[in-house]
């Protein structure tokens, strides 16, 4: 496969969020805004790029047997990483997504890109994979945000454009679920993929 | 009293799975038949439960006097996923029964951020009782862990059993699986906001 097949695959083929519905705990909690969103989404990618390349490499040395706890230590080594550099760059952000940060480490698709694609592909294809799901990843999560946000709270990525409030409920937590709903449905419309 | 408002705030104001959404995976994974839903929450109950006594004195006892606390992330990790496997050891060993019961879902319970949420959850966030806030100590942390699992468990199994009901109706083509169920459990949430304020 082409490297530009695997890094736009991602996004419409093998949607992280709307088409294999992996990662849903940090899609529902921190999608309350389009920053958010995409806070969470690029926080993922950097963990997922990286991760995906360390695996890779070093998975013919790993025997199989442990191989699931070392891929958990190496992401865990990555998100550690990352909560240094986000506290260090970007502290208003690292507040916002909170705890959603360091579970990153129990993100199904982390682990399950590593275990799917990373552990048998050469190192640059890992990363190309790697950039192509979080890729996708982010995009749902922006979406979703944008969605969210708007109706939310009539702003988008943080300027308002509609007086008053909005609909609360979609900044809570019924609204995450609802949201997600109906853009599932969207996107298996548009797309024709079941 | 404390107890009482961590319990009640645990299970029903802030549910762990419907106002903090830890533990979407199986909430949406294995909430098709009632008996897996019971299944899965009696397993994360006794995981998070230890895990959190666990983690907690890991967290006072090792990683805070030795200044280490940035390896808080792959330390809870590990002794999560050792947990789950000692705790799969020892249940198949005394009591087959219950292992039978649990079995299955206990490797899934690993990658379950309910359990290394709540475990982060007590040795970072501040609670507040009575306009004071303060760090939850052991025993606090083990009710609270306890009660939020309990949350688990009630919304699991509301949801199944919603889920088993909706089973049998005609659901337009896009909305079958996954979609349908988001839109319940959106309704079940909206259910538990009222619940909010209440304490």
């Amino acid at each position: 496969m082409g490297k530009f097949k695997l890094i736009t695959k991602g996004l419409v083929k093998e949607n992280p969020t709307f088409v294999l519905l992996l990662g849903m705990c940090p899609t529902l909690a921190t999608t309350t805004s389009a920053m958010n969103g995409m806070g969470m989404g690029l926080a993922t990618m950097f963990v997922l790029v990286l991760s995906n390349m360390v695996i890779s490499a070093t998975a013919p040395y790993i025997p199989d047997k442990v191989r699931i706890p070392s891929y958990i230590v190496i992401i865990a080594a990555f998100v550690t990483i990352l909560q240094f550099i986000m506290q260090a760059y970007t502290p208003a952000m690292y507040e916002t997504l909170g705890l959603f940060i360091p579970l990153i480490v129990v993100n199904c698709i982390v682990l399950g890109r590593a275990e799917a694609f990373a552990n048998k592909n050469s190192v640059i294809d890992s990363a190309c994979d790697g950039i192509g799901i979080g890729l996708g990843f982010t995009m749902s999560l922006t979406i979703l945000g944008l969605v969210r946000e708007i109706l939310g709270s009539g702003s988008a990525f943080g300027f308002k454009f509609i007086e008053g409030d909005g609909i609360i409920a979609f900044v809570l937590a019924p609204g995450a679920f609802l949201a997600l709903a109906y853009l599932i449905v969207i996107f298996r419309k548009i797309t024709k993929i079941e | 009293m404390e107890y009482l408002i961590i319990i009640i705030s645990a299970i029903f104001v802030n549910n762990i799975l419907l106002a903090q959404f830890l533990g979407c995976c199986p909430f949406l994974g294995v909430s098709n038949k009632l008996s897996t839903a019971v299944g899965m929450s009696g397993a994360v109950c006794f995981v998070i439960t230890l895990s959190t006594l666990v983690t907690y004195l890991l967290q006072y006892y090792v990683l805070v006097p030795l200044h280490i606390e940035f390896m808080q992330t792959i330390t809870f990790i590990l002794v999560i996923a050792a947990l789950v496997q000692m705790v799969e050891i020892i249940l198949k060993k005394i009591s087959p029964s219950l292992y039978q019961a649990l079995g299955i879902f206990l490797p899934l319970i690993t990658t379950n951020c309910a359990v290394l949420g709540i475990a982060l959850i007590v040795v970072t966030k501040e609670f507040t009782f009575g306009g004071e806030p303060h760090m939850l100590n052991l025993a606090e942390s083990v009710v609270y862990a306890f009660a939020s699992s309990l949350g688990f468990g009630l919304a699991m199994i509301l949801f199944a059993g919603l889920r088993e009901q909706i089973a049998l109706n005609k659901v337009p083509k896009p909305f079958r699986g996954i979609p349908i169920a988001l839109v319940t459990a959106s309704i079940l949430a909206m259910a538990f906001m009222g619940f909010s304020g209440m304490v």
